[in-house]
């Protein structure tokens, strides 16, 4: 077993953890954070997407030892003590960009990942940018104006 | 019973959901998120053969791994169901074939992805890692992949103790033949298409899994699973391991999407709530993405042969219909019925007088197939509109025309089809129209003869599909007459608490398409109360002990149904109150905005609140009557509903390498009444992708030997944001005479519409080049050699 320092939303957490143990696992067995999805063992859906020092990552492609002294936000993180919603979660809320729920963890932090790091984002690169996240139940539209919306770029 | 609600009210508003919030924030609980201290892990070990005697089964490499306490194999498990086997709800034909299907095989192994044994362990990954150790020594077989592969002479038999791999022949009205071959020797006009329906995986985000938690106690037994069909799921469980319903309960947690695949009775329920009651400890297993692709059931898979008659008009005389289907290696819940659900709507929404529909359903060394969005509804959607488009071509008009001139009528209504079903209500020829506008057909022609005549390697394409579905599953005595071992009915409870608020139970089961908001909708304008004073029960059988849980486009036009007349019977117990405090007669009485009033008295008042606490405390009831505000009703519909539209897909080919673009997606939709069309709208935009992935992206590709080899989401190509079009929808509702709130469904529309749209747009965009048909998906590499191949074998 292996310790690993975390700081996750805001709070530093230890623990230790088999050397070949997934990050969102320690995130969610470990440290009970179980917003955060696994929806396939490939990379390929983005369910576990979390920030790892304020950069979308895929916790299920990440070693937690990989995470040891990184700054971790997890969906669980992003609204505010009050409990009011992350611009991005009610964006989501307001446009219908989720129906059974399942992706939207993964998809609600890769999207605050993308408009941080290209605000002004058209339509075609929120699409392109949100390439890594799949959902299965809203064909996207929604998901797409959501995010625009709350980059403020427009989106109904 | 009215058609129309009261308005101005909360049915018919774009509210947003009141799921959402804990979704958004990670706090709903899907099955992996369940904390169970102490469960013992299962892995599942798979055959990797598609075919093989079991020879031996070697666990010891993996009982040496940390945390890998059992290896049980198929004889070892085996007297934890005795006689059990995993259900097959739907004999279809007396004869129907149905081999013994144990949760873990036991001698042979009949497909990859098949149980072979199973591993205990402390942890997931232990689990993980054990499963991966055992070994298996197989003896392989001869394996059947392909469905026609299955009815060759001389094929390997997929089940020894059979005398071939048809599992049945399902026909309807096999006395027309006569009258059917007289009709095509007369027509003017035959098309005769052969089509394939490629295999799919289902793929909800969220892959399977289950826990099985016994009481301390003993006995009793709580099944966890990521299912559709908890009331089901329960039924089958304790006929299955003999365990007495009253010990059982069955909850589904937040589910994260279903279509059609968790509606079934998997080997894993069954499994871990076998070993719980045996070892008096939770159980649980979770399942991982490339195992799903296996062990989860599969969509499609057919062979379909259909011919049209028409005149000289292109009026169609007669539909022949030929199935072959691919049941898998075994049957699971529903399999064999997924063809006949089908098999009524090959003819479309063509008004035809003659109609032959035969299936022959057969066994491979695949995965079973089971329901999936649409569940046979997509497949004959996808043969009547691609061979529509051939009439239309042999006649010399527009597809528009050609389905201008077979249209069942407006005023046709309710119309008896020539399959025996009563079409409740359209107006197919108004869809159309609205569909022909909004994606400007005669501007993407103009554009397509413009790129043909300068010889663009950019072909346009428009395509169209139009679709009528039976939804509403079902009424009670029809599934008796389609042999279907249950019934067909919904169940709802609606309580008033002493402060008016409301209760709602339901025996729908969401996994996605906001039941709670819908529900609560419609409550409130019954009841003139806030949608948010509405909590609605669900998917938890000690809360909600009767239900037919969600599929089938089911949930809004019957467990809808239940809920709106549980509070019409809430409301008349009501009005008995209020008449007896006013002093009044009941006839006497109106209800409007949650207060009942004397008519033409208006100071004669008495608001619901009042009501509800008085039946609380049942101080002055009149006589006899029960305490409190409840009523419970199953409501068991007359008929399906038959939601029905126009779709109009608009393609970019690429002729020099095969890419296929969606530009533009137009959908014109008639679901009857629109309880909150926010939610109807996401359920159209899904669909559509989930169909259109299949026209281009996904299939479940076997190579010769039975091997999947498209199991992860790497090489299953489920569409990204960047393969979506942006969808533009419109609708047109006939209200269904059906029901009372005239609701029709709309959760496989899109689907159930997309697929035939797109590729007759990509047939469309090449025809010119000679092409006539694309096989699903329409890849790069299959449009390129369709041109190829029409321009003269070039390779």
């Amino acid at each position: 077993m292996t310790a690993v320092t975390l700081t996750v939303n805001g709070t530093e957490r230890s623990l230790e953890v088999e050397p070949r143990t997934l990050l969102v696992h320690a995130l969610r067995d470990d440290l009970g954070l179980t917003g955060t999805n696994v929806g396939c063992d490939s990379s390929s859906c983005g369910a576990c997407t979390v920030l790892v020092d304020g950069q979308s990552a895929k916790s299920c492609t990440m070693f937690a030892v990989q995470a040891d002294g990184a700054d971790i936000t997890t969906i669980e993180g992003v609204a505010d003590a009050d409990g009011t919603l992350h611009p991005m979660q009610q964006a989501f809320h307001e446009h219908h960009a989720l129906q059974c729920g399942y992706c939207t963890p993964g998809m609600v932090m890769a999207a605050i990942s993308l408009v941080d790091e290209y605000p002004g984002l058209d339509e075609g690169g929120v699409r392109h940018g949100l390439e890594g996240n799949l959902c299965r139940c809203t064909g996207y539209q929604n998901i797409v104006d959501a995010v625009l919306a709350a980059a403020g770029s427009g989106g109904d | 019973m009215t058609i129309t609600e009261e308005a101005p009210g909360h049915v018919g508003s774009r509210r947003l959901r009141k799921e959402d919030p804990a979704l958004l924030t990670g706090e709903a609980k899907f099955i992996d998120d369940l904390a169970l201290p102490g469960a013992i892990w299962v892995g599942v070990v798979r055959s990797t053969e598609a075919h093989a005697n079991i020879v031996g089964i070697d666990g010891a490499a993996a009982l040496a791994i940390d945390g890998v306490n059992e290896v049980l194999s198929g004889e070892d498990l085996a007297p934890l169901w005795g006689e059990g086997a995993l259900p097959c709800a739907w004999p279809v034909t007396p004869d129907m074939k149905n081999p013994t299907h144990l949760p873990v095989a036991r001698g042979t192994a009949k497909y990859v992805g098949d149980a072979v044994a199973v591993v205990l362990a402390d942890s997931r990954y232990a689990a993980a890692d054990g499963a991966a150790a055992v070994v298996v020594d197989y003896e392989p077989l001869p394996a059947v992949v392909e469905i026609t592969d299955a009815v060759a002479d001389g094929a390997p038999l997929v089940h020894a103790d059979l005398d071939s791999n048809e599992c049945y022949t399902w026909g309807l009205w096999g006395d027309n033949a006569p009258a059917v071959d007289a009709a095509f020797a007369e027509a003017a006009h035959v098309v005769s298409e052969r089509y394939l329906q490629q295999r799919l995986i289902p793929a909800p985000m969220e892959p399977r899994g289950c826990a099985a938690v016994p009481s301390p106690a003993g006995g009793e037994l709580t099944l966890y699973s990521a299912t559709q069909i908890p009331h089901i799921l329960k039924v089958m469980t304790a006929v299955v391991l003999g365990i007495g319903e009253n010990k059982l309960r069955v909850v589904a947690p937040s589910v994260g999407g279903g279509f059609g695949c968790k509606l079934n009775v998997y080997a894993e329920e069954i499994l871990c709530s076998a070993l719980a009651m045996q070892r008096g400890a939770p159980v649980r297993w979770t399942e991982g993405r490339a195992e799903a692709a296996v062990s989860t059931i599969q969509g499609r898979g057919q062979v379909q042969h259909i011919e049209l008659a028409a005149d000289a008009d292109g009026k169609v005389t007669a539909v022949r219909v030929k199935l072959l289907a691919d049941m898998g290696a075994y049957l699971q819940l529903v399999t064999p019925g997924v063809p006949l659900l089908g098999g009524f709507l090959y003819h479309g929404c063509y008004d035809i007088g003659l109609y032959m529909f035969e299936c022959t359903s057969v066994f491979t060394n695949r995965t079973p197939t089971d329901a999936y969005r649409g569940a046979g509804r997509p497949e004959a959607t996808y043969a009547i509109e691609r061979a529509m488009d051939s009439l239309a071509v042999s006649v010399g008009v527009s597809p528009e025309e050609i389905r201008a001139r077979n249209f069942i009528g407006a005023d046709a209504f309710p119309y008896e089809s020539a399959a025996g079903l009563v079409f409740d209500s359209g107006d197919y020829q108004t869809v159309l129209d609205k569909a022909v506008a909004l994606a400007d057909v005669d501007g993407r022609r103009a554009e397509q003869a413009q790129r043909r005549a300068s010889g663009s390697s950019k072909r346009i394409g428009v395509g169209f599909s139009s679709y009528v579905e039976m939804c509403g599953l079902a009424p009670s005595r029809v599934l008796a007459s389609l042999d279907y071992g249950a019934g067909g009915w919904e169940a709802a409870t609606v309580r008033i608490s002493p402060t008016c608020k409301v209760q709602v139970v339901t025996g729908s089961t969401p996994h996605g398409q906001g039941h709670e908001t819908c529900w609560s909708m419609i409550v409130a304008d019954k009841l003139g109360v806030d949608p948010d004073d509405v909590e609605v029960l669900h998917s938890d059988t000690a809360v909600s002990p009767t239900g037919l849980d969600t599929y089938g486009s089911r949930s809004l036009a019957v467990g809808g149904t239940a809920v709106y007349m549980a509070t019409e019977k809430v409301i008349d117990k009501a009005r008995a109150i209020a008449a007896h405090q006013l002093e009044a007669s009941e006839d006497d009485l109106e209800f409007s905005g949650g207060v009942f009033s004397v008519r033409g008295t208006p100071e004669a008042e008495v608001p619901l609140a009042g009501i509800a606490f008085a039946a609380f405390t049942a101080h002055d009831l009149p006589d006899g009557m029960e305490p409190n505000l409840e009523a419970h009703v199953t409501y068991d519909p007359p008929n399906f509903t038959f939601p029905n539209g126009t779709h109009i897909a608009t393609v970019e080919v690429d002729t020099d390498t095969g890419d296929v673009d969606l530009i533009d997606y137009v959908a014109v939709d008639d679901c009857g009444v629109q309880i909150n069309p926010l939610i109807v709208e996401g359920q159209v935009h899904g669909g559509i992708l989930q169909g259109a992935a299949q026209a281009l992206y996904e299939d479940a590709v076997y190579n010769s030997d039975g091997q999947l080899v498209s199991a992860n989401l790497g090489d299953y190509l489920v569409p990204s944001a960047a393969e979506a079009p942006r969808f533009r929808l419109d609708s047109h509702a006939t209200p269904s005479p059906t029901n009372p709130m005239g609701v029709k469904g709309v959760g496989e529309a899109g689907t159930i519409a997309a697929a035939p749209a797109v590729i007759n747009a990509v047939v469309d965009a090449l025809r010119d080049l000679g092409v006539t048909d694309v096989d699903m998906p329409a890849s790069p590499q299959t449009v390129w050699r369709a041109i190829a191949d029409a321009q003269g074998g070039a390779s």
